[in-house]
């Protein structure tokens, strides 16, 4: 199963960059990933590329031709939008594409320009992502969506706030050595709780920042990196989609993630491994609520269980099995329509070795991404390993 | 605000609770779901049937929005809570976030206004 492989990986720093329009920012992380892969410029077949509220903040749709232009190239162009799991939509539709040997080398990646329309803007057009009619007309927001579903897990399987502020913490930490976090500062416990609250019971720390940034990946065939003496050590081995009902009310559980499991059991499937081989991952974590989700979703606990993980150190750097060592949307950023991909970046880089924190990736490792959209009514899940 | 047109289906309801009568589309395999729909997403079921909403809901989960979108600025701190009546759950706001129900509260359906815009809101009230 290493038929497709990461040639080059880029990213721009996440954070605030207001001034920087969505073609420079995505013109900055594609300049990266083909530098990286040093493949030429006109094997480039394709892009495909995510972005969510590109028409909010930009007015600009049609974004995929314009994406390609400014990555130097006249290729086919697609958008991809399914919310926060836009470029993790546009990484699976190319795996595929090279998996069936429809394509050899393709670009993909997103962008997301956040910061220009402030707060208020930022926070109406992530609300899109959710069902206007039954959810948004109601009041719910972002994080109110997020935190219907942590009141809705708390009352089923128990846990606290605390328990939620150690994730922030966990993945605050992890940020610290990665030059492309937006925050690379250390949170504690305290400092979490004591927050202001946005929806209850979530506060500021449970919530990932606004972010600007881009990502983006060369994705080949390993037939094309053979042939052509390409290094791309890492192979994507599986991919999986799972979907739900858009609105929280029209869902079984408003406290489970179904399409996560749905998109997990068929990666893993894939690639022929099970939760139990997996040594780290990169989990959709938009609030802390929703990393425990994942956590469970993606099998590595049970339901009801996963709240614990990062306050007893089971998924923290030297835990068992790290999760979100790149800091996680929490501290890295969450430049939604980008996500998707760089969290495919991140894992390349620390199954490659030279992530800051490699160290905690051993040898020959299963490594997991999870991107979700909107209130994981969309999930995708990627498996990454090293080639052999 | 008020929109240029309707949008069927969500309207009826709204107009439909305002006048003590909710409802909702009930396939035959005991699944519901609120309007617009032809199709059960359940069972696929297209025989779906407009059904009497229950009078109360239970509320099973809520939150309290303090950080409100540019639509509800001058009505944060708010309530928006779903609840559970039988097959079918709603979600609903509640404007005045102190007097809002608890989960495991009942709610009654009521179609509120915003202050921000004066859109008519599906809201819930205590019971």
């Amino acid at each position: 199963m290493d038929q497709v492989r990461v040639a080059g990986v880029g990213l721009t720093h996440f954070g605030a960059h207001p001034d920087r329009t969505g073609r420079d920012l995505f013109a900055e992380a594609a300049a990266g990933a083909m530098e990286e892969a040093d493949v030429p410029r006109g094997e480039i077949e394709e892009l495909l590329y995510g972005n969510f509220m590109g028409e909010v903040t930009e007015a600009q749709g049609h974004q995929g031709p314009l994406m390609a232009e400014a990555a130097g190239l006249r290729v086919p162009a697609t958008r991809y939008e399914s919310a926060c799991a836009s470029a993790g939509v546009a990484v699976r539709e190319a795996v595929k594409r090279v998996r069936s040997g429809e394509a050899d080398v393709l670009l993909v990646g997103g962008a997301e320009r956040m910061h220009n329309v402030g707060t208020a803007g930022a926070t109406e057009g992530l609300a899109m992502a959710a069902d206007e009619l039954y959810e948004v007309r109601a009041g719910v927001t972002f994080p109110g969506a997020y935190a219907l579903m942590a009141r809705a897990y708390v009352e089923r399987y128990g846990g606290t706030r605390e328990d939620l502020a150690h994730v922030a913490v966990k993945n605050h930490a992890n940020a610290l050595e990665n030059e492309y976090a937006q925050f690379r500062r250390e949170v504690t416990v305290e400092e979490a709780l004591e927050a202001p609250t946005i929806a209850e019971p979530l506060g500021l720390f449970d919530a990932c920042p606004i972010t600007d940034g881009a990502a983006a990946l060369v994705l080949v065939s390993g037939e094309y990196a053979e042939a052509n003496g390409v290094d791309a050590p890492v192979a994507v081995t599986g991919s999986g989609q799972g979907g739900d009902s858009l609105a929280l009310q029209d869902r079984a559980a408003i406290e489970r993630a179904p399409a996560t499991a749905d998109a997990a059991e068929e990666a893993y499937a894939e690639a022929g491994v099970g939760p139990g081989d997996v040594d780290f991952a990169e989990v959709h974590d938009c609030f802390t609520i929703a990393e425990v989700l994942a956590i469970e979703e993606l099998g590595f606990y049970a339901a009801g269980e996963g709240i614990g993980a990062a306050r007893d150190g089971e998924t923290t750097r030297d835990g068992d099995r790290p999760v979100n060592l790149s800091g996680g949307l929490k501290a890295k950023g969450h430049p939604v329509g980008a996500t998707g991909a760089s969290q495919v970046v991140e894992a390349t880089r620390l199954l490659r070795g030279d992530h800051p924190n490699s160290d905690a990736v051993p040898d020959d490792a299963v490594g997991v991404t999870h991107n979700a959209g909107g209130t994981v009514a969309s999930a995708v899940v990627h498996v990454l390993e090293v080639a052999e | 605000m008020t929109r240029e047109y309707r949008d069927d289906g969500y309207d009826d309801l709204l107009e439909a609770i305002e006048a003590g009568e909710g409802f909702y589309l009930a396939c035959e395999n005991g699944h519901g779901y609120l309007p617009p729909r032809r199709v059960c997403p359940d069972c696929g079921s297209t025989a779906l049937e407009e059904t009497p909403l229950a009078g109360t809901g239970e509320v099973i989960t809520r939150t309290v929005v303090h950080v409100p979108p540019p639509r509800f600025a001058d009505d944060a701190p708010y309530a928006t809570l779903v609840a559970e009546f039988g097959p079918v759950r709603v979600t609903g706001i509640v404007l005045d976030a102190e007097s809002a129900p608890e989960v495991g509260d009942a709610v009654r359906p009521v179609v509120g206004t915003s202050a921000t815009r004066e859109d008519r809101l599906l809201a819930f009230e205590p019971v």
